[in-house]
């Protein structure tokens, strides 16, 4: 294979990367930041009102799992792009410096 | 369990993450995710019917104890959101948390345990994402329906342009509905999809480091994991029941 294909296909999967690496800390930015501020009104909740406790728990561990829906979902995407090659770059890079 | 010298990281990956698919393309059918749903269904709710059916009212079991608290859990969970009368609802939603959670829990298994007797295939059905859409995509048929039923089919386009700006924006007020409509079976599918994958996913990472790293990252994982799987369910529950109340809801 022509070097220049070799480096162009380099190139994409060295931005493919930076891509995960956009999704993976962009989402936990973002989870940490909500759960973060769910947690501090919670608490607050909880001061004002310890009788409240049980269910002011069950409404924090839901709206949790509903803040990082979109972050879990995103990192899934990027570990999956990261490990199982999906668009063939490494083992297209791999076939062409093997052979 | 470390892969062989003859295997890359990347290929146990990929192999780990494949499903025992029969057909081909848009025809595939994903016969692990299939068989593992359905015989974890037929398991829980059998074990939960028997101990319906050698319910006593004198004092109770064992098994008679468990199943009444789960049972108490659920509705409890309804009561909260749901102010109607609709007899489908909390057997709906205890179902999907039972057996959702039953299939989240396939995931604390060892990842090679199958591999090993020589059965390679993906052993969490909701780490398939058709498992999910099809939950999912059946809430949504039933959030439909009950919209219908309830308002009317009138009743539900007048409530599709007429909310929340007022008729004269009805372009407007379609726009949001229909976004919103979309947005929520994929979010329910996908929220469990992906909390799934992604713990699968680190469980296959940690297996490719050294053995004696293993339980130090593996142990912390696992447990935080058990969190997730009752937590997913918990939420897919809610959401359903929430949704569903949401059709049912007349101004």
């Amino acid at each position: 294979m022509k070097p220049e294909i070799l480096t162009i296909m380099g190139n994409v999967h060295g931005l493919s990367m930076i891509a995960v690496s956009f999704m993976l800390g962009l989402g936990a930015l973002g989870a940490a930041v909500g759960v973060g501020l769910l947690g501090g009104k919670f608490l607050e909740g909880l001061a004002r009102q310890p009788e409240l406790g049980g269910m002011l728990t069950g409404r924090f561990f839901l709206v949790a799992g509903l803040v990082d829906a979109v972050p879990m979902i995103s990192a899934a995407m990027g570990l999956y792009v990261l490990f199982a090659d999906p668009f063939g770059f490494l083992t297209a890079i791999k076939a062409a410096i093997g052979g | 369990m470390s892969p062989s010298a003859t295997k890359s990281s990347s290929e146990y990956i990929v192999e780990h993450l494949t499903n025992w698919s029969v057909g081909k393309g848009f025809w595939a059918l994903h016969l692990d995710s299939w068989l593992i749903g359905a015989m974890l269904g037929a398991a829980v709710f059998g074990f939960l019917y028997w101990g319906a059916r050698s319910a006593t009212s004198g004092v109770p079991g064992k098994l008679q104890n468990f199943v009444e608290l789960l049972y108490e859990f659920v509705e409890s969970q309804v009561k909260v959101v749901f102010h109607g009368k609709n007899d489908l609802i909390a057997p709906l939603a205890f179902t999907i948390f039972v057996w959702v959670f039953a299939m989240n829990a396939m995931d604390l298994l060892p990842i090679d345990l199958l591999p090993v007797l020589g059965l390679h295939l993906k052993v969490v059905p909701t780490t398939d994402p058709n498992t999910t859409f099809a939950m999912s995509l059946s809430v949504f048929v039933l959030m439909i329906y009950y919209n219908i039923k309830v308002k009317g089919p009138g009743g539900f386009l007048h409530e599709a342009a007429a909310a929340p700006f007022g008729i004269k924006l009805a372009p407007v007020n379609l726009l949001f509905r229909v976004i919103e409509d979309v947005a929520k079976p994929l979010s329910l599918a996908l929220r469990l999809f992906g909390n799934m994958y992604a713990g699968e996913m680190v469980f296959i990472l940690i297996a490719l480091l050294p053995f004696w790293v293993q339980p130090l990252l593996g142990w912390p994982w696992a447990v935080f994991h058990i969190l997730i799987i009752t937590l997913q369910a918990y939420i897919f529950m809610m959401l359903t029941i929430v949704y569903l109340s949401m059709a049912h809801e007349q101004h």
